[in-house]
C-alpha cells in the first residue's frame, strides 16, 4: 500500500530533552532538514533542571506527524516524546501587545483589554501594553479586535500545551 | 592517576580495544599526536587527506564487527572529514571521529582554523559532542563509542578544544553507559514475530528482500538458514550484497535501479515481502506508486522505527535487531509443524526460472574491446569468489555489484546512500589493513580514482598490496549513459580529456602499474597481479567506452519498467 497522504492536520507534539546546549539545534535542524513544517516551538527547563521541555506546533497529514514523532524520539537527546493533539489537552500562549492609546482610542483598547481578560502592564501617555494570555485563537481574535493601525507590535511566546487530568508526560 | 586530557583520550582508545586510528595532525590536535607518540598500542595511519581517514575507517568498520576511528584537527581537518562522515552515516557505519577544536577561550573569536564542527556535522551524524571539561572526555569518548555500535549504528563525533588535551584530571574509564534518552529496542515483539510467521507460511508467491542492515546486524547466517527452511527465493540491495550468498540457488540477486530482472518481477508481483534492515528507497522500488499497485502484504523487519512504513506501509512492522528477530523466527518456525504451501511454492519458482531465462546479465565479449563485465567476471573467478572488493562510485560499481557474486557478508564495501566518488581506494586501505593477509580489491573509474588518488602515497607507507581494478573508458560512465538514454546524447562535461597515464603514475608512487586493453590479457593481468603478495598492482584496463549498465530502471519510474538492454530503447 502507498502512503496515504491525509489532509495535513494542526499537531501539538511536546517532549522532554536534556538540557544540553545544542538540543534545540537538533530538534530545528531535524525539521528543516526533513522539510517539517514549524508553526512554532518554545522550550525552557523544567522543575527538573537537567530537563528541558518543548511544544512544537506542526502541521501534516497522520503520516507526516508519525515521522515526525518518530525521528524526534530518534535524537539522542529526546527523552519522551508526546503528541498532546490526540486527546484531550490545554494550550497556552502569552501575547504582548503595544498599543498607541491616545484620545478615544485610550477608553477603547481599555475595554477591549477587559473583555479579553488582558492586562494592561505599561501605561504612557501614548501607548499601553497589554498582556494576553489563551488558545491561539483567542489571541488571534484580540488582534483583529482592535483597530490595527493602533498596533505598534505584538510579541507572542508560541504555545505551551499539556495534557488533561491523568496525562503526564515525566521521565 | 592525574594525567592530560590528550592522554586521556588515546587511554580510552586503548580501553576500547582500537589497533588502527587514521588521521591526520595538526595544530588542534598537538597534544594527541605528542601523546600517541608515547604508546604504541593504538597504531596511527597517517593518510593524505582527511577525507580519506574517514573512509578508512568507515571501511576498516564495514569489513570487521569493530567501530572505525579517525583524528583529524579542527577548521579544514574537519570540513574535510564531513564527506567521509556523510557517506557513513548514509550507511549506518559505526565510527567514532575525534576532532581538535581551537582552545576554549577561541571558540566563536573568528580563530585561526575554527570552524562550528558540531554544527556543521549534526546532520550527518548519529551524534555529536563538544567537551568542554577535562573531566568530560572519558565519559564522552565511552558514550561516543556506545552509541556508534548500538541501536541502528552510526558515527559519532567527539570534537575537543586544544586548552582541554593539555589539562589535568584523573582518569577511570567508565565501565558501562546509562543514558535515559536512548534506549533502543533489541527484542522484536512476540506477537508480531507470530503474525509474521503465519503470513510467510500463507504466502503463495513470497519474497525476501535483505538490506544492509543484515550484514550490519552480523545476521547473515540466520537468514540464510531461515529461507533455506523456507525456501524462498531471496533479493539483496546493493548494500545487502553477501546477506545471502549469491551463487545460491534461492539468490535472485541485486535489485533495484540496476537490479536483476528475476528480482525486480519477483519484488513486484509477490503476495507476502519480508523485509529485513531495508528501507524501500529511490534505488530499489523506484516509484512507490507503482510498487503500491499491486496487492501485497509486508513485513518489515527493522533497528529503527522511523524507517518502517517511510516509503511504503507495512503491515507487520518489526522493531528490533534484526539477528535477534530472525532468530526468533527461526525458533518458532522450528516449533511447528506447518509448512508453506509446496503447491503454490513450486508454481512461483517456475514463474521465477522464467524470468530468470531472460538472463539479464548477458553480455559478449568479442576479440575487440574488453568489456568492463568480463573484466569483473574474472575477477571474480581468479579471487575464487572470496576477495574484499571495494569500489568508488558509478559503472564500474555496479557491475561489481552484479557480476562479482558475493556469497559472503562483510566482503563488498562501497558508498551505496551517498554514492561518495573517491571511496574506493581509502576504504581499501581500511579492508587491507584490519584483514593483512586477504586479497583486497578496488573496482573504480578513471573518474573516481582521481578523486583520492593521492592515497597511492599512504599505501605505499604502510606496504597495502591493494590490487586497483581501473575501469577506465575515458567517460564518467554513469552520467554518460544517462545522457545517451535521456539527454539526446548530448555528452555534457562527462568526458575528461587529458588523463594522466595511470601506470606510471602508480609506478611514481612506488607501486606496479600494467595497461590492459586486450580481451586475451585480461585473465592473465589478474592471476599475476593477485600473486604479488606485497606490492599494490594498478590495473588500468581500457574498456568499452560504449557499455552501458543493464538492466536499468530510469528514476522514478516502476520496478517493473527496466531496459534490459541496448536493443529495448
Amino acid at each position: 500500500m502507498v502512503i496515504q497522504n491525509t489532509t495535513p492536520m494542526r499537531h501539538v507534539i511536546s517532549l522532554l530533552i536534556e538540557n544540553e546546549s545544542g538540543a534545540l539545534s537538533r530538534v530545528s535542524g531535524l525539521f528543516s532538514a526533513r522539510g517539517y513544517n514549524i508553526e512554532s516551538l518554545t522550550v525552557a527547563p523544567t522543575e527538573d533542571a537537567s530537563l528541558s521541555r518543548m511544544t512544537i506546533v506542526t502541521t501534516g497529514s497522520d503520516d507526516v506527524v508519525e515521522q515526525i514523532t518518530k525521528h524526534l524520539n530518534k535524537l539522542v537527546e529526546v527523552v519522551k516524546v508526546v503528541d498532546l493533539s490526540e486527546s484531550a489537552h490545554i494550550e497556552r500562549e502569552l501575547m504582548l501587545v503595544k498599543v498607541r492609546a491616545t484620545g478615544k482610542d485610550r477608553e477603547e483598547v481599555k475595554r477591549m483589554a477587559d473583555i479579553f481578560r488582558g492586562r494592561i502592564i505599561d501605561v504612557t501617555d501614548t501607548s499601553y501594553v497589554i498582556e494576553l494570555t489563551g488558545n491561539q485563537a483567542k489571541l488571534d481574535s484580540f488582534v483583529g479586535a482592535i483597530d490595527a493601525g493602533l498596533i505598534l507590535e505584538t510579541v507572542r511566546s508560541g504555545i505551551c500545551g499539556v495534557g488533561r487530568g491523568d496525562r503526564v508526560l515525566k521521565v | 592517576m592525574v594525567i592530560t586530557g590528550a592522554e586521556i583520550v588515546i587511554r580510552c582508545l586503548q580501553e576500547e580495544k582500537v589497533d588502527y586510528l587514521f588521521g591526520y595532525p595538526g595544530g588542534a590536535v598537538l597534544y594527541i599526536y605528542d601523546e600517541l607518540f608515547k604508546q604504541d598500542k593504538v597504531r596511527h595511519v597517517l593518510v593524505r587527506h582527511e577525507q580519506a581517514a574517514i573512509h578508512a575507517a568507515d571501511a576498516y568498520a564495514r569489513s570487521t564487527e569493530k567501530v572505525g576511528v579517525a583524528l583529524v584537527t579542527s577548521g579544514p581537518g574537519a570540513t574535510n572529514a564531513v564527506t567521509g562522515i556523510a557517506t557513513a552515516f548514509c550507511d549506518s557505519i559505526p565510527m567514532v571521529v575525534i576532532s581538535g577544536q581551537v582552545p576554549s577561550a577561541a571558540i566563536g573569536q573568528d580563530a585561526f582554523q575554527e570552524v562550528d564542527t558540531v554544527g556543521i556535522t549534526r546532520p550527518c551524524v548519529k551524534h555529536n559532542f563538544l567537551v568542554r571539561d577535562v573531566r568530560d572526555i572519558a565519559e564522552t569518548i565511552k558514550k561516543a563509542f556506545y552509541l556508534a555500535k548500538t541501536g541502528r549504528p552510526g558515527p559519532v563525533l567527539v570534537d575537543i578544544p586544544k586548552d582541554i588535551t593539555a589539562q589535568k584530571c584523573e582518569f577511570v574509564y567508565p565501565q558501562t553507559v546509562s543514558m535515559r534518552s536512548y534506549n533502543p529496542t533489541v527484542k522484536g515483539h512476540h506477537g508480531q514475530i507470530k503474525k509474521a510467521l503465519q503470513l510467510l507460511l500463507e504466502a503463495k508467491r513470497p519474497m525476501v528482500y535483505a538490506g544492509g542492515g543484515v550484514v550490519l546486524g552480523d545476521a547473515a547466517d540466520k537468514l540464510t538458514a531461515l529461507v533455506r527452511k523456507l525456501g524462498f527465493p531471496c533479493t539483496n540491495t546493493l548494500m545487502g550484497l553477501g546477506g545471502y550468498p549469491a551463487t545460491d540457488r534461492q539468490s535472485l540477486g541485486m535489485l533495484g535501479m540496476h537490479g536483476n530482472y528475476e528480482a525486480n518481477m519477483g519484488m513486484h508481483y509477490c503476495d507476502v515481502l519480508l523485509a529485513v534492515g531495508a528501507r524501500f528507497d529511490d534505488r530499489v522500488i523506484g516509484s512507490p506508486a507503482h510498487f503500491a499497485s499491486e496487492p501485497r502484504k509486508i513485513i518489515h523487519i527493522d533497528i529503527d522505527p522511523s524507517s518502517i512504513s517511510k516509503r511504503v506501509k507495512v503491515d507487520v512492522p518489526i522493531v528490533g535487531d534484526v539477528g535477534e528477530v530472525l532468530g526468533e523466527l527461526l525458533a518458532l518456525l522450528d516449533s511447528t509443524a506447518e509448512k508453506p504451501d509446496q503447491e503454490s511454492l513450486g508454481g512461483w519458482w517456475k514463474q521465477i526460472d522464467e524470468w530468470r531465462r531472460r538472463d539479464c546479465l548477458k553480455f559478449t565479449q568479442g576479440e575487440g574491446l574488453i568489456k568492463p563485465q568480463y573484466v569483473i567476471q574474472k575477477l571474480w573467478e581468479v579471487t575464487g569468489g572470496d576477495a574484499f572488493v571495494t569500489s568508488d562510485v558509478g559503472q564500474h560499481q555496479m557491475w561489481a555489484a552484479q557480476y562479482y557474486k558475493f556469497d559472503k557478508p562483510r566482503r563488498w564495501v562501497n558508498s551505496g546512500g551517498l554514492g561518495t566518488m573517491g571511496f574506493g581506494l581509502p576504504a581499501a586501505m581500511g579492508v587491507q589493513l584490519a584483514h593483512p593477509g586477504s586479497p583486497v580489491a578496488c573496482v573504480t573509474g578513471e573518474g573516481s580514482i582521481q578523486m583520492n588518488i593521492q592515497e597511492l602515497s599512504t599505501c605505499k607507507q604502510f606496504r597495502l598490496p591493494i590490487k586497483v581494478i581501473l575501469l577506465n573508458n575515458g567517460y564518467l560512465g554513469m552520467v554518460r549513459q544517462w545522457q545517451e538514454l535521456f539527454h539526446g546524447n548530448r555528452y555534457s562535461e562527462s568526458y575528461m580529456d587529458a588523463l594522466p597515464d595511470f601506470p606510471k603514475l602508480a609506478a611514481a608512487y612506488g607501486h606496479v602499474g600494467l595497461r590492459v586493453d586486450k580481451p586475451g590479457d585480461v585473465e592473465g593481468a589478474l592471476r599475476e597481479a593477485f600473486k604479488q603478495k606485497n606490492d599494490l598492482v594498478f590495473l588500468d584496463f581500457q574498456v568499452d567506452a560504449t557499455e552501458n549498465v543493464y538492466p536499468m530502471v530510469q528514476g522514478g519510474k516502476g520496478l517493473t519498467d527496466m531496459i534490459l538492454s541496448a536493443e529495448d530503447l
